[in-house]
């Protein structure tokens, strides 16, 4: 069939561009389309492969939509109880300071169960790499109000909008983890475009770089979208969050190293 | 050779912990058991051994570190008192599930809610039938003495490696804060190699390596617990400690662990005194518990009772193992009380004994 030839022609080797990074594992990925995870996996998968830090490296897994991101990344992983990876990263990088170690974290996890252990964890100044996936929802269970739903957004248990008189405020981690002394390098990304993949691709890249100094935590916040949470089209949630969640939660360095 | 030393109980656990090549203690103060870490802090152990010696924000968090450094296949440990080991439920609940291997002592205070700061034996049904959600298993050790708790310390991180499972020494605050003479083992060199299921960094000449409790597939799930209650059956088998004492002639028995077992030996005296044959079982592992071998003992003896620090926790084992053959009733005092030799000779005189 003349579709064959051409998808093997596609795929022949000297005519790729692009490649599956071998450190991602062939398993399949659960998530929906549009989501934020499967392009912040891929690159952090990236990272650990051009960096060469595949055998040293450790992650944490959280509980939330990314529970099962070790069936995706081909290094050793930990999956840890609700809200509890930065206890668990503090003792492996306590144990193993000669190794890479960093937590995956969605916002339920990392900003409301594990408040403490973030806290925590960023003040003592572990010197392990936080990455935070803020989609404003609680995905995996179905779309509750989480810590940092915004504003009037709607979610399964804020059906009328977030009320913040009734409901409580959002809470903008990443600021207050950035004035804690502990932290080395603080930043908010997104993935929502080739442009910002690149941008948190290369702030992924700083928080490993950044281990061997034993300054701190690293901390990047990627605002993400929650197309099936947020009940709209992939393309509709990615202006929605341009619209909406990005004046609330500002891309950009919170602090940076000084040189 | 090594001399005696006057210590506490709390004070030998830390010292023994160092000595045993332990990597790393995490803990959150609580009394009666804070001398464990005050200990570890004044003695240094980071330049002894290298062990790692971390206050966490909280027992919750203290656990979880236990979970990621005993991922890594380090030995790990962390001391608390009922409140706080509490708060460490869930934490105990994963590291069985995702079968690693760690210490956790209880020097257990009076309960329930904030309770009093004064020894109870009232965990014991946390201890040993669970305590966190899921079908799992602690391996339970009890020591009596500062010795006991010393010694402990190696059998249970031996325990916890050899089943890749939580082990749990239930203490009380008496033993945590009294002073005896203890005798420590000689300094173990800390590990350099680790198993070869622990998070170490992916190598290309393996597979990785995931710890984890979960897996949403029912049917491997369950092939995960039915191994897990295989492993129990193990530990079952081969792991009963107990120990007896004036059991050759006794015609009545009581069953005590820990501190209320100390006290009991002092009524088998005043018993005896009195012309009333009573000797001592003591359960050393509260799981597994040493059911056949207190149920062996059911022809010999006309009755039993049941000495605690507690409601009466313990006796629902020593009815199980004695499988209504002999008579059994409880004796306890809670609240922090510690019952004294007469008033449990009493109790033998009028729950047992009768007219």
């Amino acid at each position: 069939m003349p579709e064959t030839i051409e998808n093997k022609k596609i795929i022949a080797q000297e005519n790729l561009v692009y490649e599956r990074t071998s450190v991602l594992t062939e398993n399949v990925m659960h998530y929906c389309p549009g989501c934020g995870h499967g392009t912040t996996h891929r690159i952090l998968a990236e990272v650990i492969e051009e960096l060469g830090i595949q055998s040293e490296t450790i992650g944490i897994a959280p509980v939330g939509c990314s529970v099962l991101m070790y069936n995706y990344m081909d290094i050793d992983m930990q999956e840890a109880a609700h809200g509890r990876a930065p206890a668990l990263a503090t003792a492996v990088k306590r144990l193993r300071p000669d190794k890479y170690v960093f937590t995956y974290q969605g916002d339920g996890d990392l900003a409301a169960i594990g408040t403490a252990e973030t806290i925590h964890a960023c003040n003592r100044g572990e010197n392990f790499a936080i990455i935070f996936i803020n989609n404003g929802i609680y995905g995996m269970t179905g779309g509750q109000m989480a810590p940092t739903t915004i504003p009037n957004m709607k979610s399964s248990t804020s059906p009328y909008g977030r009320d913040v008189k009734t409901m409580g405020n959002p809470l903008r981690m990443t600021e207050i983890v950035a004035t804690l002394p502990g932290t080395y390098y603080v930043t908010r990304q997104s993935v929502h475009s080739p442009a910002n993949v690149r941008k948190t691709k290369k702030a992924i890249r700083k928080a490993f770089e950044y281990q061997k100094l034993d300054k701190g935590v690293c901390f990047i916040e990627v605002v993400s979208s929650c197309p099936s949470g947020w009940k709209m089209t992939p393309v509709q949630a990615n202006e929605w969050m341009v619209e909406n969640m990005f004046p609330f939660y500002p891309l950009g360095d919170l602090k940076v190293p000084e040189e | 050779m090594e001399e005696f030393q006057l210590m506490k109980g709390n004070e030998a656990v830390a010292e023994a912990a160092i000595r045993a090549g332990t990597d790393g203690y995490f803990g959150y103060p609580i009394t009666p058991q804070s001398e464990v870490m005050e200990y570890l802090m004044t003695v240094k152990p980071y330049e002894r051994t290298g062990m790692v010696v971390l206050q966490a924000e909280s027992e919750v968090a203290a656990i979880n570190m236990l979970y990621g450094g005993a991922a890594c296949g380090k030995k790990v440990m962390t001391t608390s008192s009922s409140p706080g080991i509490s708060l460490m439920q869930e934490g105990i609940s994963y590291i069985a599930g995702s079968e690693l291997p760690c210490l956790v002592v209880n020097v257990v205070r009076g309960g329930p809610g904030l309770g009093t700061i004064q020894p109870s034996q009232s965990d014991y049904f946390q201890a040993t039938k669970g305590g966190g959600h899921g079908d799992y298993r602690l391996i339970t050790l009890a020591p009596s003495s500062v010795q006991e708790m010393a010694d402990f310390v190696t059998i249970a991180f031996d325990l916890a490696f050899k089943y890749r499972n939580p082990v749990m020494i239930l203490s009380d605050g008496a033993i945590g804060q009294m002073m005896e003479k203890v005798k420590f083992k000689e300094q173990k060199p800390r590990a350099t190699e680790f198993p070869e299921w622990a998070t170490t960094g992916k190598t290309p000449d393996r597979e990785r390596n995931i710890i984890t409790s979960l897996d949403l597939d029912p049917a491997r799930h369950e092939r995960h617990n039915i191994k897990l209650q295989a492993k129990y059956k193990e530990v079952e088998k081969n792991e009963v400690l107990f120990e007896k004492i004036s059991c050759e002639d006794a015609e009545y028995l009581f069953v005590a662990y820990g501190t209320s077992s100390r006290i009991c030996q002092k009524s088998i005296q005043l018993a005896r005194e009195e012309g009333i044959k009573v000797g001592l079982f003591r359960p050393i592992t509260l799981w597994p518990y040493p059911k056949k071998e207190l149920g062996a003992m059911s022809d010999q003896i006309k009755g039993i009772l049941a000495v605690e620090m507690s409601g009466g926790q313990m006796v629902e084992d020593v009815l199980l193992s004695v499988d209504q053959k002999v008579k059994v009733d409880h004796y306890g005092r809670m609240g922090g009380i510690i019952p004294t030799p007469e008033e449990i000779v009493e109790a033998l005189k009028n729950k047992i004994i009768g007219e």
